[in-house]
């Protein structure tokens, strides 16, 4: 990596802690990204945030394996003699929580409620995960090649992103999921339909971060170290790729741990319209989604799906907030 | 009459409760005055809190809105209950408790239809006296332009379409269009003079009656008909008429003082009055009822399951509630166009295999959801039988008796087939998995597929080609018939000509000669109790194909303020019963 990456003076001047922490000790040089580490780490409310979702993509990796590889996740038991017959709840209280329940049993079929939220959540993380890269890449290249070319290729592209913000991606969402067959593309069932799931928002996701992508462009490309790059003959790839990208690496990395809580509520709604991924297999927004009927009379049943959504978007927002306040002091 | 709520309703799947009465008709002689007769299924097959007390107002509401206050154009049981109250057509179901209610008594007319031609002419003479609320008097040719305009299916595009397919129209569409004078060119129906109504059908009918008794024949007088904005200011003919109708807001009906009790023996009006609130919200419906502040929710079909629970946890509320079986029956079609199912062995197997009781909670259990069901006709439906060709103990399935069938048609280890369902409908998705899990246990797979409510019978699972290519083996639905006679059931769901290739249709895989021609046979049978054996004949024919693996008989759990008197499930509706309510001032 060249030049930029080096410490600027305004970064120092901005946290002059940093540089009085070292005092004492022989004074050493640090990266941009060992002083941002240490910002990162002084933030207490960021680092638990961190750790939340570090546990989470872990606990989802676990689930996928014991669920798709091993299938020894109970997901789908029934378990009606835990059932109330007149009221279709379960009996006893907290939604029937007991020892082989922790969580309790959903209404009306007794499916353990924990089993499904632990095999719900590589499903929804998944589509958080890679829908979010999607979308990065595709805003990232377009961002960058429509901030850095200008001209006519700049109208183009951001028309198009013009295109994609006023498109009413729910209601297309709702449209491309009732017409894809079962078998497109050589997948079907659950794969297709969480391929169709990270497709969909991925690919209309991508226009908001290609704005920022490319108003960052714009104001880094008149700088020095470009002009520098272009008085010594760098060509445009070069100069893309060596000299903006590693630039734009803060606020891609700050953009992506903000939109995978998005993805994450977008993939709830999704589930909660039926357009989801299909029963019997659980998602968060699925049981969220079926928890509705029962609000009033088995409120646990809805709690449960509620805090996992409400536990993973937290924590991925202030990771986020703390990663960009590490890398960015001046945007605090 | 509830046809369309079937392919229609979205947001509450449950139950429109008709009365199961074993015990006849009759008033309720043993509940007083007072109300201390109040017990849990009290106003079913009896009249709960009887009263002759005049006066008063009585207070409905409802979660959604009408169709249409227009007679021509509504298709809702709990519509026809009510439009009784401001119209008369020729004939009526009469109001009385239990399966009297299900029996036609002649309102306009003088009597029920007599026919002649073998079934396909049917003549009415009316009543003398009968006045619109104006004073005018009411002829045949009122009737007459009435029927016309329910013709029109671009103006009144909710409203049921049996004049349309019977009468011998030769062409005419609207009166609208009409290029006669007094807009009366329709040939299919005579009125040789003011007192007397002809209709000429295409093809002999023996429950026209039926027919007559739909909202559409209450006279509509030419002067006042402003084709859609009729519904403004419907013109009276019943006890009642309109006072204030704002719509989708709120109506008030007050007594019409040109109605003639002489001229009437079916109604005796009790309140002065009568209100009805649109678009409250189905919660606060209900608690405003158990509050007091409300007397009647006027959907019919039952309260929510939050209320549900406050009731039937309360014996002191308990007691004010009734939970009749409707005529409603929710099931799964068995396509015989997917392999292996062109197999009856096949079919056989899944209708063993299915747990019953697992289909009943998937659509609330026992209270809210409804009877298991074994066969098609319900219990409210004239001369319905009980019978259950594919028994197994508990209902819950008999995997041996399912694995032998499979074995007959060759698949001993089971198969592959896909379930489809309407999305917006979770006690479909729940049925949908409970059938997944029982059918599994015997080796047959399936695989769930939702579908949008909307498109469901016009794309999907109604189109014959849709639901073959993409191997829809079973597909659930419900169905409730228009009125409570195997005409009214069973035609729109089993007859195979029903079925058209461009979709839309409600018969989903019933397609079996045989039974089209039970069909017939019961559609020109003109001794009613012959007649009501033939339908039950097609049910067992059709049961026999296993083309339906019935689900469950609809409950719902109705809630009676103590206010309200006269009160009793009419099974022709499958609710209270409006036209007799009283309340107590």
């Amino acid at each position: 990596m060249t030049a930029p990456m080096d410490v600027p003076g305004d970064a120092v001047q901005a946290e002059p802690e940093a540089v009085l922490a070292g005092m004492g000790k022989a004074i050493e040089g640090r990266s941009l990204r060992q002083i941002a580490w240490m910002r990162l780490r002084r933030d207490r409310v960021a680092m638990v945030g961190g750790i939340v979702v570090a546990i989470l993509v872990v606990t989802a990796a676990v689930a996928f394996v014991l669920d798709r590889v091993f299938g020894i996740i109970p997901t789908a038991t029934f378990n009606q003699s835990l059932i109330d017959p007149d009221l279709q709840i379960p009996k006893g209280p907290l939604g029937g929580i007991s020892a082989d329940h922790p969580l309790g049993v959903e209404p009306v079929n007794g499916r353990d409620l924990l089993a499904r939220i632990f095999a719900g959540s590589w499903v929804s993380l998944l589509i958080a995960f890679l829908s979010t890269v999607m979308s990065v890449v595709i805003g990232t290249v377009l961002g960058v090649v429509a901030g850095f070319f200008g001209g006519w290729v700049d109208t183009l592209i951001s028309r198009l992103m013009d295109v994609f913000l006023a498109f009413p991606l729910l209601l297309f969402a709702l449209a491309l999921a009732g017409v894809v067959p079962d078998n497109a593309f050589g997948l079907s069932g659950d794969a297709l339909r969480i391929a169709l799931l990270i497709f969909i928002i991925g690919f209309f996701n991508w226009s908001y971060i290609g704005r920022i992508i490319r108003g960052q462009t714009l104001s880094l490309r008149e700088r020095e170290f470009v002009d520098a790059a272009r008085s010594l003959g760098a060509r445009a790839p070069h100069i893309l790729f060596r000299e903006l990208l590693p630039n734009l690496a803060a606020p891609i990395l700050v953009y992506s741990t903000l939109l995978i809580p998005t993805n994450v509520l977008f993939e709830s709604a999704l589930s909660f319209l039926g357009v989801g991924v299909r029963p019997p297999t659980p998602t968060w927004g699925g049981m969220l989604s079926d928890a509705t009927q029962y609000y009033q009379i088995d409120p646990e049943f809805m709690l449960v799906p509620g805090l996992a959504i409400f536990i993973t978007v937290l924590a991925f927002n202030l990771f986020g907030d703390g990663l960009r306040d590490a890398l960015d002091p001046r945007a605090r | 009459m509830k046809r369309k709520r079937v392919m229609a309703a979205v947001a509450v799947a449950s139950a429109l409760a008709v009365g199961l009465t074993a015990c006849g008709g009759g008033s309720g002689s043993s509940s007083t005055s007072g109300g201390g007769g109040a017990a849990f299924n009290a106003a079913i097959g009896k009249v709960f809190n009887p009263s002759e007390t005049k006066g008063g107002t009585l207070r409905f509401a409802n979660s959604g809105d009408w169709d249409s206050l227009d007679p021509a154009d509504m298709y809702y049981g709990y519509e026809w209950n009510f439009a009784r109250l401001t119209g008369r057509g020729l004939v009526m179901f009469a109001s009385a408790p239990g399966q009297e209610g299900t029996k036609l008594v002649p309102d306009l007319a003088q009597s029920l239809g007599q026919s002649s031609d073998g079934g396909k002419t049917w003549t009415y003479k009316l009543r003398s006296g009968v006045k619109f609320e104006d004073g005018t008097k009411v002829t045949s040719k009122d009737v007459k332009y009435a029927v016309e305009r329910s013709l029109d299916k671009t103006v009144f595009p909710d409203g049921p379409t049996y004049f349309n397919d019977f009468l011998d129209l030769q062409g005419y569409t609207t009166p609208y269009s009409d290029p006669s004078p007094d807009k009366l060119g329709l040939k299919a129906i005579e009125t040789p003079d003011d007192s007397t109504i002809v209709f000429h059908l295409k093809t002999a009918f023996s429950g026209f009656d039926y027919f007559a008794a739909l909202p559409s024949t209450q006279p509509v007088p030419v002067a006042a008909d402003k084709g859609a904005d009729y519904k403004k200011h419907v013109v009276s003919t019943g006890p009642y008429k309109f006072s204030e109708n704002n719509l989708s807001k709120n109506f008030t009906l007050v007594r019409n003082d040109q109605w003639d009790q002489s001229t009437d023996p079916n109604r005796k009006p009790l309140p002065d009055q009568i209100t009805v609130q649109l678009n409250v919200n189905a919660d606060d419906i209900d608690s405003r009822l158990q509050a007091g502040d409300l007397d009647i929710d006027i959907a019919g079909t039952g309260v929510q399951a939050a209320a549900q629970g406050k009731i039937l946890g309360n014996p002191a509320q308990k007691q004010n509630a009734d939970n009749p079986v409707s005529d409603r029956l929710w099931y799964a079609g068995i396509n015989g166009d997917v392999a292996p199912l062109d197999n009856v062995h096949c079919r056989n197997a899944i209708e063993y295999a299915a747990d019953k009781t697992s289909y009943q909670a998937a659509y609330g259990g026992p209270t809210s959801g409804g009877d298991i069901a074994t066969h098609l006709l319900p219990p409210p439906t004239q001369g319905s039988e009980n019978f259950d060709p594919f028994p197994s103990p508990n209902h819950a399935g008999d995997a041996d008796k399912a694995k032998q069938e499979l074995q007959a048609c060759g698949q001993p280890n089971g198969f592959s087939t896909n379930i489809s369902y309407r999305a917006e409908r979770p006690k479909e998705k729940n049925a949908a998995e409970a059938l997944q899990q029982s059918l599994g246990k015997v080796g047959i797979k399936l695989t769930i597929k939702p579908y949008p409510t909307s498109d469901y019978f016009k794309l999907y699972a109604g189109k014959p080609d849709y639901a073959k290519a993409n191997g829809l083996g079973i597909m659930l639905t419900g169905w409730q018939g228009d009125w409570t006679d195997g005409f009214g059931f069973l035609k729109q769901i089993v007859d195979s000509r029903v079925i058209h290739a461009s979709g839309g249709n409600t018969n989903l895989t019933v397609k079996d000669p045989a039974v089209d021609a039970l069909v017939d046979k019961a559609t020109t049978t003109s001794d009613t109790d012959a007649r009501n054996k033939a339908w039950v004949d097609v049910d067992k024919k059709v049961m026999s194909d296993a083309y339906i693996l019935p689900g469950i008989f609809a409950k719902g759990l109705l809630y009676r303020p103590a206010n309200l008197t006269n009160v009793f499930v009419n099974d022709a509706f499958g609710m209270y019963d409006y036209l007799a309510l009283g309340v107590k001032k």
